[in-house]
């Protein structure tokens, strides 16, 4: 019956979306966070009148610029990708996903780009009180961008504040409110942006610990490594908390992410967090083997997580595909509460929400109104599992567990790691005999890439723990796309994957190059 | 306000936009012009440096032009990108390129070289302007596709716009009509590139072959221009029936908008002259005024585009008319957002004049000192 979808497109599509979106994350939270990191530099600079600190914010910034262009240069291909592979999506969601986007160019982007200019052209132009409200600005800037593309992101994962039209066959926004201040969309930006300004925090101590380790611009390195340090650790403790704060509402939200991010087959009460795991490679839901090879768990740690309560039920992977099972609510006792679907029963009522759709326009067009209030009528009950209807079958409702598992795992491990270090890097600079402790200047230096990895893993949890859809329950990925031949996606899908590599391998070689060359002479040539 | 009053509001943001937009293509028009008013390394260096204060303005316009458009117009942004996908994705790779190229020009171990950085530039100046004159022209000509709400409910295919032309937007450009307005943009946008150089840049050379080449890009520029206006008042247009909501053929129907709306002609009019004034400005070398042309030719150029973005949407007339089927070519009426977004969205776009006012205060604290090899050296940030 779905031959007709051209699958290989909807892959190309997801894979181009993926790389592209990778790719901006690479430079994004360091835009995020150094800018803040720059700004209070300058800050104290003005404060003090030191000529040291000048250099200093003065270096940050050369490097701030190198990595703002390439994060521009990635981010305006997403902006288009809306329309070019997800042309469905943008008319079934446009009337509420395309204002934040909107929002952002009027009241970010130009925020930024604007006083950008006036921080790298502007120090012997305009005064100093100008200057340094100009980076505050441009930091300001880079996170209510920030904050506008992440609003959409949520609304995605948990749409709110919006109704079925189906006379222009379309989601309206009634709420503009509800959509921006869901828990999730205020969880994902306070996330997100913390992820920024830890990922900055490692990459200024990163690079003053090499200069430290090779004993050159000392001072330099040490003050870097102060304010990143005590910026890092705030900013990690924050990351934490936010990070659990994702967790519930995940668990709320998206019942069958939370399962697949801990591998949880089937529900218990009081269940476990596994704090280390191995999943056993050729488990399917329903086969009766045990999901893991190996495991260690934290007792009743799941469930105090997803719903603030140690005896909470948290459903696992089986139990939402079956259905039958009462969720857990504190406050209404068990047998008040209704029964789930089976995934297979959303289906069915979801093909029903789409035939209805189907009857009232015809119907409306034909000047039929009883038939339309009828289909109306049907519509509206059965719209919850609209996007059900498009499934063929009930497994596809399950997402990537492996990759969501272990992304979420690693994500988490490095997250705690990261507060250990700035502690540690603190207490050595504090007692004064930072230089002495190679093997922590060494571990710092390689700790960089692991903030990324951490940040690109923290996505693919978000981003394939939510397949099937694009727009929880209400769109599926194979629902949204354009149509463009799968050649055509392709070739694009090559064309970005080898101009971001070249533009990347640009960007790291100029990057290193500035680094050595360091803060000296304001870092240029 | 009434959901119609809200649509030819929006739309007249997204004219307002446009026009912008290609006033600000003064700085694609520059990167083309590198090399020929550059003959000396450093000559190229101050080309560059002038235009690249300048191109984040460009660039910013372009992305929010998009957003505004999707927050707005959704069914335009589905229908347009996700069909005529080839145009939309070159334009993209150009400005991709754009905006690495300035600040990696020049930087020690760049990996590609200097010289790869300048053809970007040169690049993103050539196709970014002509491929998006030939865009905004198919707003007149029309696009093949079919717009099919009910596909939502076709299990087996439900994509509601459809591209009927194979090539995906590159039948565009066999179009006599969409080029010809491609290459005035791109000359237009030269003449701009050399009338801002002129203005913020003081160096003997550079001005000297920047006034010769404004007479050889001004010249292609008027006749181009003049023949897409003609040719644009004079075609068959694409018209709606406000009664029915149905889409015909009208002889003459740009002509007729143009005197139905005086406003827009008047518009349109004194938008010419403003950019003739411009032009001629720096030729006749009044001391005075003989740098200034840009503001009077960039004034004009926004006048001239926006009004020609009226035409378009305005007076019952399909923005995106579509040659496949008529009846679903796109109006600001059938493409709109919701009349509760779009009033959201009115509210943002207070913010408007608070942006532009900013933009204008960091620009004339940037531009105050004209750009010589000394004042490049002075901030230690030159590209
Ligand atoms: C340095 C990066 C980093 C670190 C150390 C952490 N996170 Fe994270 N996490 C992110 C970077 C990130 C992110 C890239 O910012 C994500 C991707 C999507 C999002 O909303 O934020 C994310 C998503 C994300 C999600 C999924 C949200 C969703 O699907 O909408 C959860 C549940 C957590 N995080 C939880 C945590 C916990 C409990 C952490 C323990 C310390 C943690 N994260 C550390
Ligand atoms: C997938 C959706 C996304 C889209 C469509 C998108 C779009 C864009 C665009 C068009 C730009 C260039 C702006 C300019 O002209 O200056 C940009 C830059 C930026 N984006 Fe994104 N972006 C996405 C994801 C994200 C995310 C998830 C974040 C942050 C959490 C983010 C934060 C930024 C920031 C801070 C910049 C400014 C500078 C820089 O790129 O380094 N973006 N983005
Ligand atoms: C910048 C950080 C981001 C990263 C690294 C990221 C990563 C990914 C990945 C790995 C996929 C592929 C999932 C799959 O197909 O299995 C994906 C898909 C997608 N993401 Fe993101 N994402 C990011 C931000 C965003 C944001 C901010 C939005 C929306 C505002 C977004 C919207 C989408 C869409 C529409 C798809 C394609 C449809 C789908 O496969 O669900 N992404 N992203």
């Amino acid at each position: 019956m779905f031959d007709q979808i051209d699958l290989s497109m909807v892959d190309w599509a997801r894979a181009q979306f993926a790389l592209t979106a990778i790719y901006h994350w690479l430079f994004v939270p360091l835009t995020l966070g150094l800018s803040f990191i720059v700004a209070i530099m300058e800050t104290i600079y003005v404060r003090t009148g030191n000529p040291e600190w000048k250099k200093i914010t003065k270096f940050w910034m050369l490097l701030f610029g190198i990595n703002f262009a390439i994060g521009v240069a990635t981010g305006i291909i997403l902006e288009f990708q809306f329309g070019t592979n997800w042309s469905n999506y943008s008319w079934f969601v446009g009337d509420i996903f395309g204002a934040p986007l909107a929002i952002e160019g009027i009241m970010a982007f130009f925020l930024e780009s604007t006083f950008i200019a006036v921080m790298f052209f502007g120090w012997n132009k305009v005064s100093k009180g100008f200057h340094l409200a100009a980076s505050w600005l441009t930091a300001i800037g880079a996170n209510l961008s920030a904050l506008w593309i992440l609003v959409a992101n949520a609304w995605m994962q948990n749409p709110v504040g919006m109704k079925f039209n189906p006379d222009t066959a379309r989601n309206e926004m009634i709420n503009f409110w509800e959509v921006l201040f869901s828990p999730m969309a205020v969880n994902k930006f306070l996330h997100t942006i913390s992820n920024g300004y830890v990922i900055a925090s490692i990459f200024v101590i990163g690079i003053s610990a090499w200069f430290l380790l090779h004993h050159r611009h000392v001072l330099t390195a040490k003050r870097s490594i102060l304010v990143a340090g005590i910026f890092g650790i705030i900013t990690s403790l924050f990351l934490a908390y936010t990070g659990d704060g994702s967790a519930y509402t995940v668990a709320q939200k998206q019942p069958m992410k939370l399962a697949a991010m801990e591998g949880l087959y089937k529900g218990t009460s009081g269940a476990g967090l596994v704090a280390v795991g191995i999943l056993t490679p050729s488990k399917k839901p329903g086969d009766g083997k045990d999901p893991f090879l190996m495991k260690v768990e934290i007792p009743n740690m799941l469930s105090i997580l997803g719903y603030r309560d140690s005896k909470a039920f948290v459903p696992g992977v089986t139990d939402l595909l079956n259905g039958g099972y009462k969720p857990w609510f504190e406050k209404i006792p068990e047998e008040e509460r209704e029964s789930t679907y089976s995934v297979a029963q959303k289906m069915e009522k979801g093909k029903l929400a789409i035939s209805a759709l189907r009857n009232y326009k015809t119907a409306s067009k034909a000047g039929d109104t009883i038939l339309a209030n009828i289909s109306r009528r049907q519509l509206e009950e059965n719209f919850p599992y609209f996007g059900y209807g498009y499934l063929t079958k009930p497994e596809s409702a399950v997402p990537n567990i492996p990759l969501t598992f272990y992304s979420f795992h690693l994500m988490v491990m490095l997250g705690f790691y990261f507060i250990l270090l700035f502690a540690l890097v603190l207490f050595f600079l504090n007692r004064g005999n930072l230089e002495k402790q190679r093997w922590l200047l060494w571990l710092s230096l390689w700790t960089i890439p692991l903030g990324y990895l951490a940040s690109q893993a923290g996505w693919v949890v978000a981003e394939v723990g939510r397949q099937p859809w694009v727009i929880q329950d209400l769109l599926p990925t194979i629902a949204a796309i354009s149509m463009i031949g799968a050649g055509s996606v392709k070739t694009t899908f090559w064309i970005f994957a080898a101009l971001f590599t070249a533009l990347l391998i640009a960007e790291v070689m100029i990057m290193v190059r500035q680094i050595k060359i360091g803060p000296k002479d304001g870092g240029q040539k | 306000m009434s959901l119609l009053a809200l649509q030819q509001y929006w739309w007249v943001i997204i004219s307002l936009l446009a026009s912008l937009l290609i006033f600000l293509m003064f700085v694609q028009g520059g990167q083309t012009l590198i090399y020929t008013l550059g003959k000396t390394e450093p000559e190229r260096k101050i080309i560059v440096n002038t235009l690249g204060r300048k191109w984040e303005f460009t660039f910013t316009t372009l992305v929010t032009f998009g957003g505004a458009f999707f927050a707005s117009f959704p069914l335009f942004y589905s229908t347009s990108f996700g069909g005529a996908y080839w145009v939309w994705m070159i334009i993209l790779f150009a400005f991709v390129i754009q905006a690495v190229s300035y600040e990696f020009r020049t930087k020690p171990n760049n990996f590609l070289g200097q010289r790869t950085f300048e053809v970007f530039l040169l690049i993103n100046g050539a196709l970014g302007t002509i491929l998006i004159g030939a865009a905004v022209s198919t707003f007149f000509t029309g696009s093949e596709f079919v717009v099919d709400k009910l596909n939502l409910t076709n299990l087996t295919s439900p994509v509601i716009s459809r591209w009927e032309g194979p090539a995906h937007g590159l039948e565009a450009v066999l179009n006599w009509r969409n080029v010809t307005l491609g290459l005035t943009v791109f000359f237009l946008a030269r003449v701009l590139g050399i009338l801002y150089i002129l203005n913020s840049v003081n160096q003997e050379a550079i001005a000297k072959r920047g006034h010769k080449q404004l007479w050889i890009n001004a010249i292609p520029f008027l006749v181009l221009f003049l023949t897409y206006v003609f040719a644009l008042l004079l075609s068959n247009g694409f018209a709606v029936d406000p009664e029915t909501g149905r889409v015909f053929m009208e002889p003459f129907k740009y002509w007729h908008n143009l005197i139905q709306m005086p406003v827009v002609m008047v518009l349109f009019i004194l938008g010419g002259l403003l950019v003739l004034h411009g032009i001629f400005m720096p030729l006749l070398r009044f001391k005075a005024c003989a740098s200034k042309g840009i503001w009077t030719a960039g004034i004009g150029t926004v006048l001239t585009v926006f009004a020609l973005f009226l035409l378009a949407g305005f007076n019952h007339t399909p923005y995106y008319p579509s040659t496949s089927d008529l009846q679903s070519s796109l109006t600001i009426m059938n493409s709109s957002s919701s009349h509760y977004t779009l009033i959201a969205m009115s509210y943002v776009s207070l913010l408007v004049p608070f942006v532009l006012a900013y933009i204008v205060y960091a620009w004339w604290s940037i531009n105050r000192k004209k750009i010589t090899e000394e004042e490049m050296e002075e901030d230690g940030h030159a590209y």
